[in-house]
């Protein structure tokens, strides 16, 4: 053949999708700073960054349920039954175990390992049966929202309160002045983004989102990546789950309500593609850091009322899939 | 002569510095047929998205009946009696023919569909081309010659003055081609000026009154087809000669059976396969399109559910449920379907070549620097041409794009290559790299299969042929008993010969 030297590949600044959400970022904070002087106070970040873990632990999860072709809406819902169940093990427990560490522990499996089956039951309905993931996963949203109203008899399920005291360390607490939330969060982020970056699993995800019919004849297993792509989901709600339930020592059948779209939200911000093929776990972190500093910043100021703060979202949401139209339609 | 419907003036054209067309002349003229042939990557996708209004020319000027025009967009570009049908079709696949004909410009009475007369049109336009579907059919439910007369059928009922077809063949069997290109003369008659691409240069000698010649972003020969001839036609889209397309033949019947299928079936689509692959050979797998070949040979590559008695491979016994089963053990399938099942199209060369065989890149994580390797490898080794690595492989041509998905296949080492329509759509120097390749595979001592609705390729390249139909091995060709009368009349049913004389597959 004649002259088949390429050129190297060239470094170029990173488009406007990669740093469109970091601005946003860099603005929102700019905007707190000016507006109250607090904000920048180690107290209120800490508040904002531990807030953030939850959705954002499930939210690294739906990064790459969401870059695999999937959606999951039962995030939420599961993460308020798996919080109700772990109360109920635990305080049946009590009487046997007693306060101490091994209860704590046996909670935090029933959590990880409800959690990873949920996820799992999610995962064989859609590919093995084949179910559309919104169907599958609107009616397990369903069944487990019900399950926690009805374990909890429409009421409140709380750990029994020397229990309560023993576990609120596990949020309220850290190391180093960086409580666990937060610490636990940044783990995930950063093994989350290791997977989705430099992993076989991770390419096989985004393959998978790309177009299944080339993953299939490029011998990548479609229906084990996208089943441990909700199975991992599943445990990633387990976690949260276990750093949530010491906050507030219960759970209710208004646990978590929204938090699924809090967290596919955040990922759309972060510029994975709703359609799947493309993820970027560190965008789903800035995703859901901008989430919440809008909810911080109206609680912090009085120039817009905090009743606006679904509204704002809502439109950041739509900007930022603008924003994803642009780059395509720049290709 | 007369004025010419739409012609380009020095045209070229440039996407960002680099410059694909270079000063072309094109003219078209109603009531002639113009074929526009060049390899892959020559230019000719470009020149017709010029003239029919998808893209603007750089430089240069497009004359609509001798005015210089500029058409806005393809919309412009339609309202003016341009009407280019893609290799792709461009029909709903759940809409009826009568919704996707009307698509876009339905006609109403009051504020309602008037379905009656849109029906009745679609009838017409319909009969216009021969073509026998109903207008309430699905599209999804059309073979694709079917497809394309109803793509045609569009472009009347847009009174198309000017109809473009990129490589209309393409996907068509033998039979579904004549009855297109009988099509295209009759619209000929009535003064439709057709452009059309083709890869098939009897066809372009059949039906053609002009032909025009590119290589890389040049005319370098336009005149009428009845001054060349096929050789000379590869010969100026080459820039070299071709006589020599197919690569000599192994070196006689080899002894070693490689693979050995019983009893193959795959429900649906293929019953009770049973061949041998020698090492050393090219086996052809003849038949019509719909016959059943893709589907024998993806369920014993494991790509989808099947069934055997028993299939021995390398001297053992083997049960391959899985694509990776059949890799592990040596067995590969190279898919006919490059940009829906092949590549992903969105992606980058190297996260493309490596998909397949992501384990021989670093253990717990991907090592980029030796996947860069691997696609310097692949680059030199089977002569992609890219404008830069961090291309996507959607923006590349076809025959680079089938370069590209072997290479990517070739990476798992196979020893025994399934090579489905290896050459479909991609012009005649790659075809012929790929020949050569793949005969070299054999001299190394490796199989090869080739499934191939190309008559001459088929012939040109194998060493046995069996043919499948209905999803039936129908028989089984070797040596002089290879003859395009024989490979049809085993595809039709019939016996390979009037006399017997051919060795049943599956008899024993």
């Amino acid at each position: 053949m004649t002259d088949t030297t390429l050129p190297a590949p060239t470094r170029r600044l990173p488009s406007m999708a990669v740093l469109g959400p970091l601005l946003a970022l860099i603005v929102l904070i700019v905007i707190g700073a000016l507006m109250n002087p607090n904000f920048l106070s180690g107290a209120n970040i800490t508040n904002v960054l531990a807030r953030s873990a939850f959705i954002g632990i499930i939210a690294v999860g739906m990064t790459f349920v969401i870059t695999a072709g999937g959606l999951d809406l039962s995030v939420g819902s599961m993460a308020a039954f798996i919080a109700g169940l772990m109360i109920l093990v635990m305080n049946a427990a009590l009487p046997s175990m007693g306060v101490g560490v091994p209860i704590i522990l046996l909670g935090m499996a029933v959590a990880l390992l409800a959690g990873t089956l949920a996820g799992m039951l999610n995962g064989f309905l859609i590919t093995t049966l084949g179910i559309e993931a919104f169907i599958v996963t609107l009616g397990s949203m369903g069944i487990y929202r019900s399950l926690i109203t009805w374990l909890a008899n429409g009421g409140t399920l709380s750990l029994g309160f020397e229990l309560r005291t023993f576990y609120r360390p596990v949020y309220f607490d850290g190391v180093l002045g960086v409580s666990w939330p937060i610490i636990v969060f940044a783990l995930v982020v950063i093994i989350g983004e290791i997977i989705m970056t430099r992993t076989a699993f991770g390419r096989h995800c985004a393959a998978t989102g790309s177009n299944e019919h080339v993953a299939h004849y490029s011998n990548v297993n479609v229906n084990r990546t996208r089943l441990l792509t909700y199975a991992a989901l599943g445990m990633l709600v387990g976690v949260a789950t276990i750093m949530y339930v010491p906050r507030l020592g219960s759970a209710s059948a208004s646990t978590g309500v929204l938090w699924e779209l809090e967290a596919i939200a955040a990922v759309i911000i972060g510029g994975t593609v709703l359609k799947g093929g493309f993820g970027r776990v560190w965008g789903t972190v800035i995703g859901v850091l901008i989430l919440s500093l809008i909810d911080n910043i109206l609680n912090l100021t009085d120039f817009v009322s905090p009743y606006l703060n679904g509204a704002i979202q809502g439109v950041i949401i739509i900007l930022a899939v603008i924003l994803q139209r642009e780059r395509k339609a720049a290709q | 002569m007369s004025v010419p419907v739409l012609s380009l003036e020095a045209v070229g054209k440039s996407f960002g510095p680099v410059k694909v067309l270079h000063e072309i002349d094109l003219a078209l003229r109603a009531g002639e047929v113009h074929a526009l042939i060049g390899e892959n990557g020559a230019g000719k996708s470009t020149t017709m998205k010029i003239l029919a209004g998808y893209q603007p020319a750089s430089t240069g000027r497009l004359l609509l009946d001798g005015k210089e025009t500029r058409f806005a967009s393809l919309h412009e570009g339609e309202a003016a009696g341009i009407v280019m049908i893609h290799q792709e079709f461009n029909l709903a696949e759940q809409l009826t023919v009568e919704q996707n004909i009307f698509l876009g410009r339905e006609l109403k009475r009051g504020p309602l569909l008037d379905k009656a007369r849109m029906r009745s049109l679609t009838r017409r336009y319909l009969e216009h081309v021969k073509c026998r579907v109903a207008p309430d059919a699905l599209v999804s439910s059309l073979s694709n010659s079917e497809k394309q007369m109803v793509e045609i059928a569009k472009a009347l009922s847009r009174n198309a003055r000017v109809l473009i077809m990129d490589e209309p063949t393409a996907v068509l069997t033998n039979r579904e081609t004549e009855v297109l290109l009988e099509q295209v003369r009759a619209l000929k008659e009535q003064g439709t000026a057709i452009l059309f691409t083709s890869h098939k240069l009897d066809e372009v000698a059949a039906i053609s009154d002009v032909v025009t010649i590119m290589r890389d972003g040049h005319v370098v020969h336009a005149g009428p087809t009845s001054e060349t001839d096929e050789d000379g036609m590869a010969k100026a889209m080459v820039g070299r000669d071709v006589s020599d397309l197919y690569p000599a033949k192994g070196r006689g019947p080899a002894t070693d059976t490689v693979l050995s299928v019983r009893g193959l079936t795959v429900p649906g689509f293929a019953q009770d396969a049973s061949f041998d692959l020698k090492a050393g050979e090219i086996l052809g797998l003849g038949g019509l399109i719909g016959a059943g070949r893709t589907e024998l040979m993806e369920g014993l590559a494991g790509l989808r559910p099947a069934t055997a008695d028993q299939i021995t491979l390398f001297g053992e016994i083997v049960t391959i449920k899985t694509p990776s089963d059949a890799q592990r053990r040596g067995l590969c399938y190279l898919t006919e379907d490059r940009k829906l099942r092949g590549l992903l199209l969105n992606w980058g060369m190297r996260e493309n070549l490596t998909l397949q065989t992501l384990f021989k890149f670093g253990g717990r994580f991907i090592d980029r620097r030796a996947e860069d390797a691997a696609l310097d490898n692949a680059i030199r080794e089977f002569g992609i041409r890219a404008g830069s690595r961090d291309v996507k492989v959607g923006n590349l041509s076809g025959g680079n794009q089938q370069k590209l998905l072997l290479a990517k296949v070739m990476l798992s080492e196979p020893r025994i290559l399934i090579a489905d329509e290896p050459t479909r759509g991609i012009d005649i120097g790659t075809k012929q790299q790929i020949y050569v390749f793949l005969r070299q595979l054999t001299a190394k001592g490796f199989a090869v299969i080739v499934i191939s609705s190309e008559m001459p390729e088929l012939m040109g390249l194998a060493d046995r042929i069996i043919v499948m139909r209905s999803g039936q091995l129908a028989g089984e060709l070797s040596g002089d008993e290879i003859t395009e009368d024989a490979i049809v009349r085993l595809s039709m049913g019939l016996s390979a010969t009037q006399s017997a004389g051919i060795h049943l597959a599956g008899a024993s």
